[in-house]
């Protein structure tokens, strides 16, 4: 029976289980509410996730671990020896994964009868036929090895649906008959649906946990991997990035660091000047009009995708540059993507970021430093340089640390308007590329995944990763801290 | 009296507050620069967000305007029907190809019946000026009516991208010198042909409800299919992220205790915020891919890998609008006998719902305009012809989103597609600007002070 309707008749029973319960609680309390340790729907709800909770995570996990357990049988089961030289094992496995499909698949759609699915003479029939016309097309023929695992994977799999079908429906009518007689009166039925309730809250809240898990697992597993293949100082020290599918590609990291260094630096260079002056002025000087006008048109800049920002760069920034830059101007510029197209559109991006996180840290000096200072007769200006700048210094670092951190990890400009070179230049009208830009071509490719080529794309994203991370962690750090000052 | 005897010259230099010393003038210019510096600050971000507007609606307006040609044609029975009987299966048979010279046939008689003067005398020259999409769409109206051939019908067909162009000022007669789709004697007869009354523009329909097109056939392409893509992975991120995220924030807003799980959840989710997109992408490929076998391109892929990124936002929006809610509240209602539980599901919940709600929007409005993790989970590089047939299919079937077909038309050679991509952008952006107004609206309308 498939896990979806399986699900269903769960579903089902407990629903009929919340109604049995309600019943039972209420006759063993003669009808009468207020004999009853908590609402009759507590009783229900009771019976109803003691029914369903337990049977579903069954239902899940032997759905994940089925498939493992089956493979890794079947696998033991091919023997080493009638491998050709270099075939890889996965390679068969997914071959027999494939075959045992297509026979399901002829079996459902009615190209073969059961009977011939499983006694099948591969010199008779022409299995890779077959299993086209029902749509799984297989690279080669079947040989006889694969045929045998794919047969000994489907009867396996088949047992697997069975016993699952039978362990989740037990489990789900042993429990609710069981709950079902524990209930009377007496039962503290609210506490225990609120301890359940609690228990789901509290997953939830883990699956923050489990996300960053899985982002370490994904990155560092692929990173070993990828370690194994590619020696560990020419990634990190490497001067050139050239890599061909073909092998012997060269993958060093730090044309790349630098591409990212160089354009976050310009785009820091256009966004904290202008975003800390804006926030200045917003703070100390507009009135509030004007701050109600031009602070949400600022923020807008923080709502656009960065796919905008990304067209922007590549469409009208990168041409507008290259007629004044370029050949036809100054002769700089070869092509509409460079560092500085790439690195003036992320910085436009910034400054609401920059001037947002600078505001509320400016507005959080207190007001009797102002006082004072203007007590003893300074400007605002004098006022703003000399007392409330130098008290946020700490905060403002922090927000330049963010926005750098979110420049390092900005994809969609960098892909669209940086340029795909991988150099080591100071021109910064020249195009190079980015970890991010970098990641997004190693993995959309047509690359094989157990391949180098691609497997730099998962070390590049732990780069990636720890320089973010290490920014944002010192950041926040640094932002907590100055709040505490004057709290 | 000897004070009196001190000559002039000695006196102090007298200084007046209503004459400003050097001093005092080298101060307040001082201050003047500065908020100068302040103000133009503030007016250079607001121009670069009216330059940014200006250019994503000039270039995009273009796209909601196409070219049509009226083209009568004659649907010869020679060549649809070689046997006469209409029978729709023969009829079927007859691919495009069959159908294509009638059209060009027909666009050269129209020029003739206009007497327009033209070097361009034969069928074959009118080529250049009609969509390859015109013969499927001749095609299928002939194969719901086999009735129609041998008789002369008008169609409104798609002008070729390149007239399309030139109409619209992109392409330029000394573009065109080393084009091989067009030349200028097409461009000139293009000319007259919209005097006639033959060729004209219109509102451009087929842009907002198409689907993607191959690289050759720009007029046609149309963002209507990644727009249900988008719609189904929003529909999996807000089933998602919102039930999760609002139980992550109860637990820790009214439930956790103050130890160093909870310190090290909550840093957690903080760093969460902050990582890059494009390593959660990383995540969705390794996990939902190559784990677990998700099919590739999918909604729901997207959607999975979108909810991860937005719950973060969801969490801290949600918990800021359950602290909002006064401890009265709570201590109200454990007074007269509720649960913590009951307290918290029957009275904090319902009040920090419009926070909670404009929090989720916001949150999906970031994850619609997404882009780089769907890059890796293969929304791209995929042409998006065909709208979903049914709801499994529109979550389990390989299908491109807004932004990532955005990307894909950006990437592509023509430049005609560049049109596409700003004019999709300007939906995306109506997309998002509905979606905060409709938060604003709500935080407006629900929002409680205490």
């Amino acid at each position: 029976m498939p896990a979806l309707w399986l699900a269903v008749i769960v579903l089902a029973l407990a629903g009929i289980g919340y109604f049995i319960g309600r019943a039972r609680a209420l006759k063993s309390a003669d009808g009468d509410i207020r004999l009853l340790h908590s609402l009759p729907s507590y009783y229900g709800s009771n019976v109803a996730m003691l029914t369903a909770v337990p049977a579903l995570l069954v239902l899940i996990v032997w759905t994940i671990v089925q498939p493992l357990v089956v493979n890794m049988h079947v696998a033991g089961l091919i023997p080493v020896s009638e491998l050709d030289e270099g075939v890889n094992l996965n390679l068969v496995m997914s071959d027999v994964r494939r075959v045992a499909e297509g026979l399901q698949a002829a079996v459902a759609q009615g190209a073969l009868s059961v009977q011939a699915a499983a006694n099948i003479d591969l010199g008779a029939v022409d299995l890779r036929a077959i299993l086209g016309s029902v749509g799984v097309a297989l690279g080669s023929d079947v040989t006889m090895v694969t045929l045998d695992a794919a047969q000994q994977y489907r009867g396996a799999t088949a047992t697997g649906q069975i016993a699952m079908t039978v362990v989740v429906l037990m489990v789900a009518l042993g429990l609710m008959g069981y709950t079902l007689s524990k209930t009377n009166k007496e039962l503290r039925a609210r506490n225990i649906v609120e301890r359940g309730v609690k228990i789901a809250l509290i997953s939830a809240a883990m699956i923050a946990i489990l996300t960053t898990i899985g982002i370490i697992f994904s990155l560092v597993f692929n990173t070993i991997e990828f370690f194994r293949m590619y020696s560990f100082s020419d990634f990190f020290f490497g001067t050139t990035w050239a890599p061909s599918f073909g092998g012997g590609s060269a993958l060093g990291v730090l044309p790349l660091l630098w591409g990212t260094l160089y354009i976050s630096l310009i785009a820091l260079a256009v966004a904290v000047p202008i975003g800390l002056f804006a926030a200045v002025y917003l703070s100390e000087y507009a009135s509030r009009p004007v701050r109600a006008f031009a602070k949400p048109l600022l923020e807008i800049l923080a709502g656009i995708p960065t796919i905008v920002y990304g067209l922007f760069a590549l469409l009208t920034v990168g041409p507008l540059l290259q007629r004044v830059f370029g050949d036809g101007g100054l002769g700089w510029m070869d092509a509409a993507s460079s560092v500085m197209t790439a690195g003036l559109v992320m910085g436009i991006m910034l400054i609401p970021f920059v001037s947002s996180l600078s505001d509320d840290i400016i507005n959080s000096v207190p007001q009797t430093m102002r006082d004072g200072s203007y007590g003893l007769g300074a400007t605002r200006s004098e006022t703003i340089r000399q007392v409330i700048l130098p008290a946020a210094l700490p905060g403002i670092v922090g927000a330049i640390l963010l926005a750098a951190s979110r420049a390092i990890g900005e994809t969609m400009i960098v892909v669209l308007g940086a340029g795909a070179a991988a150099r080591l230049s100071l021109n910064p009208f020249e195009a190079m590329t980015t970890v991010t830009a970098k990641i997004v071509s190693q993995l959309t490719g047509d690359a094989d995944f157990a391949s180098p080529e691609a497997l730099v794309a998962f070390s590049l994203g732990m780069t990636l990763f720890v320089i973010t991370l290490g920014l944002n962690i010192f950041a926040l750090y640094i932002v907590r801290k100055y709040r505490e000052q004057y709290e | 009296m000897t004070d009196a005897t001190v000559s002039p010259e000695k006196t102090p230099k007298r200084s007046s507050l209503h004459t400003a010393s050097d001093r005092t003038k080298k101060r307040n210019a001082s201050e003047t620069r500065f908020k100068a510096m302040g103000i133009g600050a503030i007016a250079l971000g607001i121009f670069f967000l009216i330059v940014l507007l200006v250019s994503i609606i000039s270039n995009g307006i273009g796209a909601y305007q196409q070219t049509y040609l009226q083209v009568p044609v004659y649907l010869d029975p020679a060549k649809l029907d070689k046997n006469g009987n209409r029978d729709p299966a023969d009829i079927a048979k007859v691919s495009t190809f069959g159908y294509t010279p009638l059209i060009q046939a027909g666009l050269l008689s129209a020029v003739q019946d206009a007497n327009i003067d033209t070097p361009l005398q034969t069928a074959r020259d009118m080529k250049n000026l009609i969509s390859a999409s015109a013969a499927n769409v001749v095609r299928q109206d002939v194969v719901s009516d086999p009735n129609l051939i041998g008789q002369t019908v008008t169609f409104k067909l798609l002008a070729s991208s390149r007239v399309d162009g030139y109409l619209k000022g992109r392409v330029t007669r000394e573009g065109v010198a080393e084009d091989k789709n067009i030349n200028v004697d097409q461009l000139d007869l293009t000319d007259k042909l919209v005097d006639a009354g033959i060729a004209a523009k219109g509102f451009n329909w087929a842009f907002i409800t198409g689907s993607d097109a191959s690289e050759s056939r720009a007029e046609q392409a149309g963002i209507g299919t990644s727009m249900l893509g988008s719609l189904f992975m929003m529909l999996v991120v807000l089933g998602l992220s919102l039930p999760i995220g609002v139980a992550a924030s109860i637990y820790l807003e009214e439930f956790a205790p103050q130890n160093r799980w909870t310190d090290i959840i909550e840093v957690n989710i903080s760093n969460l915020a902050a990582v890059p997109s494009i390593v959660f992408g990383i995540l969705g490929l390794s996990v939902f891919i190559q784990f677990m076998h998700l099919p590739q391109s999918a909604p729901l892929v997207g959607g999975l890998v979108l909810t991860l990124m937005t719950l973060p936002t969801i969490i801290i929006s949600t918990r800021a609008s359950l602290k909002a809610v006064p401890p009265s509240i709570r201590d109200a209602a454990l007074g007269i006998g509720a649960s913590k539980m009951q307290s918290v599901f029957h009275h904090v919940l319902p009040l920090a719902m419009p926070g909670i709600l404009t929090g989720t929007i916001i949150g999906l409005a970031q994850a619609l305009g997404e882009t780089a993790p769907l890059l890796l989970i293969g929304m791209i590089g995929y042409i998006a012809t065909n709208p979903p047939g049914n709801l499994i299919d529109g979550f389990m079937a390989p299908n491109s989103a807004m932004p990532a077909q955005i990307y894909e038309w950006a990437k592509r050679a023509d430049p005609a597609y560049y049109e596409r991509a700003w004019g999709g952008i300007i939906i995306l952006l109506l997309f998002l600007l509905s979606m905060n107004i409709i938060a604003i609206i709500l935080r407006r309308k629900f929002e409680r002070r205490w």
